[in-house]
């Protein structure tokens, strides 16, 4: 399978300290990848030089194979990736509709426009707050309504940082689905994720960043059976 | 109906339905019927009242519909006016050359604030720098154009003047069968009533476009609005601009009704009054500002008859309590608490009422 995202010798450094060193990461077309690892391991940095919120310190970034190292983080987004952020990016004084609207308008016709906002609605669980001010709905709904934002514009690639944060177990385990949904319609999708059993429920491959270096690849059950990962992330009592 | 026509109401903006546009017409025919029973003075003055309406509309745009505190409508108001000055001094008024020193000033005001949009957005100067910016880009205007008193302080025929003003400028006209029709009193009154309603439509058309809806977006979150793929600077550049265009209309059309400009319209109380005109009246809403701007301007001028001191502080007061009680402003309030009291359903907030019609209509 192609590799839609390419990261070759990826650095990124802040003053004495190397946040991202020296990686190489590549995800196929259609994949569902997360991207596990201890605080101050390097994901979010990695998420933000791949979505280009920070220019890197040395590294190329491939998407769909063109070089996008330099090219600016909307443009990014125009060519096909799309990111629900750590806290939830929403437009709190608009409405769910026209939170979904503004994130629609360029990527869909003006006579299907409402139909589509009813369907993203109905996906993320949100048709009967529709017309709710966004700021108002609960902590998971925000989350609910910025997947479905990343999502309104047809991204080839989504990037989830930490999309269950805060969640309860049931707002969780239907996220997991939503997340393995999307998948099944063959949008490639990088998670970045604390949760085990969120991971356990949607990862198929899994890469480990420790230090800012990838640490290690697999699948849930190598990465559970890995020994260093065990020790530098898990915890050793999870480590069988 | 053309589309462009159905925008003229939408989420952006207060006000929809036979209602709202009977209001506007009643209004509208008030203001067309008023210098037929009032007095000339009256009439100019309400004129006055006008000229300024443009930069506090060009302000909600750029504050209340982009999220930038700018400090910068009173420079491009400024530059404008006195350009429209020094234009028209040297041109003189033959063959309606008046009008191409209008065209000419506002031109001005737009490319200062192209530039200086420019530099600062693309410069990724925002929040209270942006403030700061302008505000210091105001104040050196002025105190460069305070320090003009000297003769050698002319362009062409046009002295400058210092604190003492600009004199001797002229008032729109047109040539007309071997004279000339000076566009002052009730005739201004109309032109400036023709722009001002214009202005305003175009304004909400703008707004509730897919445009506006951006602009919207990047004053909520503008990361947000950039991982969603739109180039926020462009947005941001066009609303500064436009914003700013306005403040230069305020600027010409002010030195053509009074025929005389100083440095003192520049000055921190005029530099404040458009942010108070704005806030108090509702920022995020254009009807709420010329509302708003409009009132305040009648109070103002009613109060400083008294005691100008007074009027300051009425100002000053005024901006304290929206912060502090009404921060959407005191006519979106009002609009808010009529909308819910006619409301059918009052559970649904105001807003959440004009995103479902406007839903429904697209």
């Amino acid at each position: 399978m192609a590799s839609i995202l390419e990261t070759r010798s990826l650095q990124k450094r802040f003053g004495g300290l190397q946040a991202v060193a020296n990686v190489d990461f590549e995800i196929d077309d259609g994949e569902l990848h997360c991207l596990i690892g201890p605080n101050g391991a390097g994901k979010s940095t990695l998420f933000k030089l791949i979505l280009g919120r920070y220019p890197p310190t040395a590294g190329t970034i491939r998407f769909r194979g063109e070089d996008i190292t330099h090219v600016r983080s909307y443009d990014r987004v125009r060519r096909g990736m799309s990111i629900k952020m750590q806290v939830p990016g929403i437009f709190k004084d608009l409405s769910v509709r026209q939170n979904l609207a503004i994130a629609l308008q360029d990527h869909c016709r003006r006579a299907r426009l409402a139909t589509e906002i009813d369907r993203l609605a109905e996906f993320v669980d949100l048709t009967e707050q529709a017309t709710q001010l966004a700021g108002n709905l609960s902590h998971g709904q925000q989350q609910w309504l910025e997947i479905g934002m990343a999502v309104a514009i047809e991204p080839s690639l989504l990037l989830l940082d930490e999309p269950t944060a805060g969640m309860s177990p049931e707002e969780t385990f239907k996220t997991g689905e939503m997340v393995h949904r999307l998948n099944a319609e063959r949008m490639t999708i990088l998670v970045v994720e604390h949760d085990m059993t969120f991971i356990r429920q949607i990862a198929r491959k899994i890469t480990v960043m420790h230090l800012g270096e990838v640490f290690a690849q697999g699948t849930i059950d190598e990465i559970t059976r890995h020994e260093g990962v065990s020790r530098i992330y898990l915890g050793e009592s999870h480590g069988g | 109906m053309p589309r462009f026509l159905k925008l003229l109401h939408g989420d952006q903006t207060i006000g929809r339905g036979p209602a709202f546009w009977t209001g506007f017409c009643v209004v509208l025919l008030g203001a067309l019927l008023y210098p037929l029973g009032a007095d000339d003075y009256y009439v100019g003055n309400t004129a006055y009242f006008f000229i300024w309406i443009f930069m506090a509309l060009g302000l909600s745009l750029i504050w209340g519909y982009t999220g930038m505190l700018s400090f910068g409508q009173t420079a491009f108001f400024g530059l404008a006016g006195y350009s429209y000055g020094v234009i028209s001094i040297n041109l003189g008024s033959a063959y309606g050359l008046t009008f191409f020193a209008l065209f000419s000033a506002v031109l001005l005001a737009a490319l200062l604030a192209l530039l200086l949009g420019y530099f600062m957005i693309y410069g990724r100067i925002g929040g209270v720098f942006f403030g700061i910016v302008t505000l210091s880009v105001t104040f050196a205007f002025s105190q460069f154009l305070a320090q003009t008193a000297g003769p050698q302080w002319r362009i062409g025929e046009a002295r400058l003047n210092g604190y003492n003003g600009m004199v001797g400028i002229l008032p729109l006209s047109l040539p007309w069968s071997g004279e000339e029709i000076y566009i002052e009193g009730r005739v201004l009154y109309y032109l400036l009533l023709a722009m001002l309603v214009v202005c305003y439509l175009a304004l909400r058309i703008l707004v509730n476009s897919r445009f506006g809806n951006v602009l919207v977006a990047i004053r909520e979150n503008p990361e947000r609005a950039e991982m969603l793929g739109y180039d926020i600077r462009k947005y941001q550049l066009a609303s500064f601009v436009i914003g700013g265009t306005l403040a230069g209309i305020s600027g010409a059309m002010y030195t053509s009704w009074g025929q005389f400009i100083t440095p003192a319209t520049m000055a921190l109380p005029a530099v404040a009054m458009p942010i108070i005109w704005v806030a108090v009246g509702g920022r995020k809403d254009l009807t709420a500002t010329l509302i708003g701007t409009f009132v305040l301007l009648y109070a103002f001028q009613t109060v400083t008859v008294y005691s100008q001191q007074y009027a300051l502080i009425l100002m000053g007061v005024l901006l304290v309590l929206t912060v502090l009680f009404t921060p959407s402003g005191y006519v979106v309030a009002l609009a808010e608490l009529l909308q819910r009291l006619t409301a059918a359903k009052p559970k649904d907030n105001a807003v959440s009422r004009r995103v479902t019609r406007r839903a429904a209509d697209d």
